[in-house]
């Protein structure tokens, strides 16, 4: 009778019937079965609220539909044509990319220099927790209205700035700064909850491998290049997929704050989406930018997982 | 991965591909199902068996106003159980027009909806509202004739009247009389009296108060940078301009008219410092602003107001005094699912009686009922001298705020070549050139 070897958790292996033995295949097959139960309603939902819509978006794509009106003509790729020489579409794909890269960088490398701190044993580091993770649970309707009034030319930055003897600058209707502003005015609301992952991060990191890398003489730049770095990668990556995800689909603080101005200078692609879609009531070219915004999301995110291997600890 | 392992997936790799070749139709069939559940919706024939139930959006949320209309509605229910079984006033605040048009994308077309007069050109020429001319005139004491020409004529095609502007709110100057006194500004009465009301004096007055008091001088009734037609429009027309022509088809932001308007607008806010810049914020209400334009809906907030106000008539401009009325409507969507019903309730819902019922809140567009007795109730913030002088006088000869048949496709690319302009060194001209560029690219097409 041949035997096949599988691994035990602890890495020794056991023996058991091969395939075709009765028992053991209704055995895999109930075992399988279990897994699709548990699998299926996630499944099932991401194909109902995602696949299905997704569907509809093309189909819509291929139509005029001005919804006030009751139009729906079949154009074909007239919207996807029509995207290839668009350079409203292009211009906001470009915004959309210095936002997300703004937004990243920022947000990773002071969520992580703030974890750091906080990592220290130092007297008020709960307070200090707490300010920088309450942004997270407050709403970010209120959050960007706060802000809109701090960064009003006559707001309280720029009140603060005056006491300083300084001319504080129109910060959202200048077109070189409106950007940065609302990425940090973002970067704020989401900072503490990148704070608090690579906190733990942090805290998961074994202290026997520290310990033993000073031992070795090390010191404390190179530990932390060496070892705490390397095994927070993982996060380091969820973090950033995360992020990058949140950046793709910014609405809200462009809303408030902007309206995508002044010109185009915050017009990113999903804001050109919904303005396309409810202000020009032009859904089928909405729908275009829609399945283009997913394949640039989709294309983002398998160059950051295939790209995983090289840099993120323990992927091989 | 270990062979032993590969082979524990690869065991299972059958009926795991079973099951999702299962779960896809599946989960597609419940999709299409739950998609097919929005539009199996009442029948669209405008005969259904029984009463139906009719529902309107508006762009209200305040209790009063729900009070009144329920009134209303009960009534048509108590005189047409036959027809109508209720009615709801589905209050959508935030975003009105998106969620409008979600609604109507989605196949959940309201039977009847509030349009602000921006969208009216629109609504009317693309055939959103149905004619309601034939309801109206065949329902008992309607007494069309009574309605004000020019309220109607935004919601009016050559086939008829298309939607019922309720609300008529003729805009005018707020100023904060305290502050005014404060910087010894002349009161503004008395520069009405001596014929010097014109938007020139306004703005010096605005200006000397702002530099004096450390307030903002004047508050245009929106933002220039993002709502440029709300904020601009009903300002540009006392200098006899207009964004395009009669017909709405022909763009003229650089007529010579629109050039000199707007060549003083930017000399006002970034010359002179009496309008405030796009990009500062500033409340009327608490006292932090000079002058203000807006409606008399704005009074409301004044009542409490700890300072002395007064609410006067827009001044005189170079192509003289216009006045100005802001309106919200109301139509009948030809997409609803009952319009038939839905128009003889209209019809019941804006006759004389019910009209002197919503003026309550929303000055009618009713010459009947344009009186201070009616208007009182309206703003009760307001003196009987404000409401004749800038209220009565005004909205029976005022001309609506222009909307324009493709309004929502030129709102954003006009907004965009305007945004040249809020900066101190601005070119004007090259401003308006583009702005003109863009919106005759799509107003032509």
């Amino acid at each position: 009778m041949s035997t096949q070897a599988s691994r035990l958790p602890g890495g020794g292996t056991h023996r058991r019937p091969a395939p075709g033995g009765g028992t053991s295949k209704r055995l895999a097959r109930i075992d399988a079965a279990i897994g699709m139960a548990f699998v299926a309603p996630v499944l099932i939902g991401a194909i109902v609220l995602g696949l299905v819509p997704f569907g509809y978006v093309v189909w819509y794509a291929l139509h005029d539909w001005q919804p006030l009106t009751g139009q729906f003509t079949w154009v074909g790729s007239e919207n996807f044509t029509r995207l290839l020489t668009d350079g409203d579409v292009w211009g906001s794909l470009l915004t959309t990319f210095k936002f997300a890269a703004l937004l990243m960088v920022l947000n990773v490398t002071l969520a992580m220099g703030l974890a750091i701190l906080l990592n220290q044993k130092l007297p008020g580091t709960a307070t200090f927790r707490t300010f920088f993770f309450s942004p997270v649970i407050v709403s970010t309707v209120a959050w960007v209205l706060i802000w809109n009034f701090l960064v009003a030319k006559n707001g309280g930055i720029n009140g603060v700035l005056a006491m300083l003897g300084i001319t504080g600058p129109n910060w959202l209707r200048d077109a070189s700064l409106a950007l940065p502003t609302v990425v940090v005015i973002q970067v704020f609301k989401g900072v503490g909850m990148n704070m608090i992952l690579f906190l733990a991060a942090l805290q998961n990191v074994p202290a026997e491998l520290k310990e033993a890398a000073r031992i070795d003489g090390a010191r404390a730049t190179r530990v932390f290049r060496s070892i705490t770095l390397p095994l927070m990668t993982p996060t380091i990556l969820l973090v950033t997929m995360l992020t990058m995800v949140g950046a793709m689909d910014v609405f809200a603080p462009i809303q408030i704050l902007t309206e995508g101005g002044p010109g185009r200078s915050t017009t990113v692609i999903s804001y050109l989406l919904y303005r396309t879609a409810f202000v020009q009531q032009d859904f089928g070219y909405a729908s275009a930018i829609g399945v283009l915004l997913f394949f640039v999301m989709l294309g983002l995110a398998v160059l950051q997982w295939s790209t995983r291997k090289r840099w993120v600890h323990d992927e091989v | 991965m270990t062979t032993a392992s590969r082979e524990d997936l690869h065991m299972t790799r059958p009926i795991t591909r079973r099951a999702l070749l299962a779960a896809v139709p599946a989960a597609g069939l419940a999709g299409l199902t739950l998609a097919s559940c929005s539009a199996d919706g009442d029948s669209t024939d405008g005969a259904p068996d029984g009463p139906v139930e009719l529902r309107m959006t508006v762009w209200s949320a305040n209790d009063g106003h729900h009070a009144i209309f329920n009134q209303i509605a009960d009534a048509y229910i108590e005189a047409n159980p036959d027809k109508v079984s209720a009615v709801s006033f589905e209050a959508l605040t935030d975003g009105y027009v998106d969620a409008l048009t979600t609604q109507i994308a989605g196949n959940e077309a309201p039977d009847m909806a509030w349009a602000m007069e921006s969208f009216a050109a629109q609504f009317v020429a693309a055939g959103v509202f149905t004619n309601l001319t034939p309801t109206f005139e065949a329902a008992d004491g309607y007494e069309y004739d009574d309605l004000i020409p020019g309220a109607i004529g935004l919601w009016s095609s050559d086939d008829g009247l298309h939607g019922y502007p309720f609300s008529n709110s003729p805009f005018g100057i707020y100023v904060n009389n305290d502050l005014l006194a404060a910087a010894g500004q002349p009161d503004p009465r008395d520069l009405i009296a001596s014929g010097d009301w014109t938007w020139d004096t306004l703005m010096e007055l605005s200006a000397a108060t702002a530099a004096s008091q450390g307030v903002a001088g004047f508050q245009p009734p929106a933002d220039a940078a993002t709502a440029w037609n709300d904020a601009l429009a009903p300002m540009w027309l006392s200098w006899g301009a207009s964004a395009w022509s009669e017909d709405g088809s022909t763009a003229t932001f650089t007529s010579a008219e629109m050039v000199e308007f707007f060549t003083w607008y930017h000399d006002q806010v970034y010359g002179k410092l009496a309008i405030i810049a796009p990009g500062e914020e500033y409340d009327f209400a608490t006292g932090q602003i000079a002058t203000r334009m807006s409606q008399l809906s704005a009074s409301t907030g004044l009542a409490e107001a700890g300072f002395a106000w007064d609410f006067l008539p827009l001044p005189e401009g170079p192509a003289g005094t216009v006045p100005v009325v802001g309106q919200g409507g109301v139509g009948v969507l030809t997409q609803g699912p009952n319009p038939v019903i839905a128009a003889d309730f209209l019809a019941f819902f804006t006759n004389p009686d019910n009209s002197r019922l919503l003026a309550q809140f929303f000055p009618p567009p009713r010459t009947s009922l344009l009186n201070l007795e009616t208007l009182a109730a309206a703003a009760p913030a307001l003196t009987q001298t404000q409401l004749q002088g800038t209220i009565i006088d005004q909205a029976s000869a005022a001309v609506t705020k222009p909307g324009n048949p493709k309004m929502s496709e030129i709102s954003d690319p006009v907004r965009i070549a305007l945004d040249a302009l809020w900066t101190a060194d601005a070119d004007v001209e090259a401003a308006l050139g583009a702005a003109n560029d863009a919106a005759q690219a799509l107003l032509g097409a």
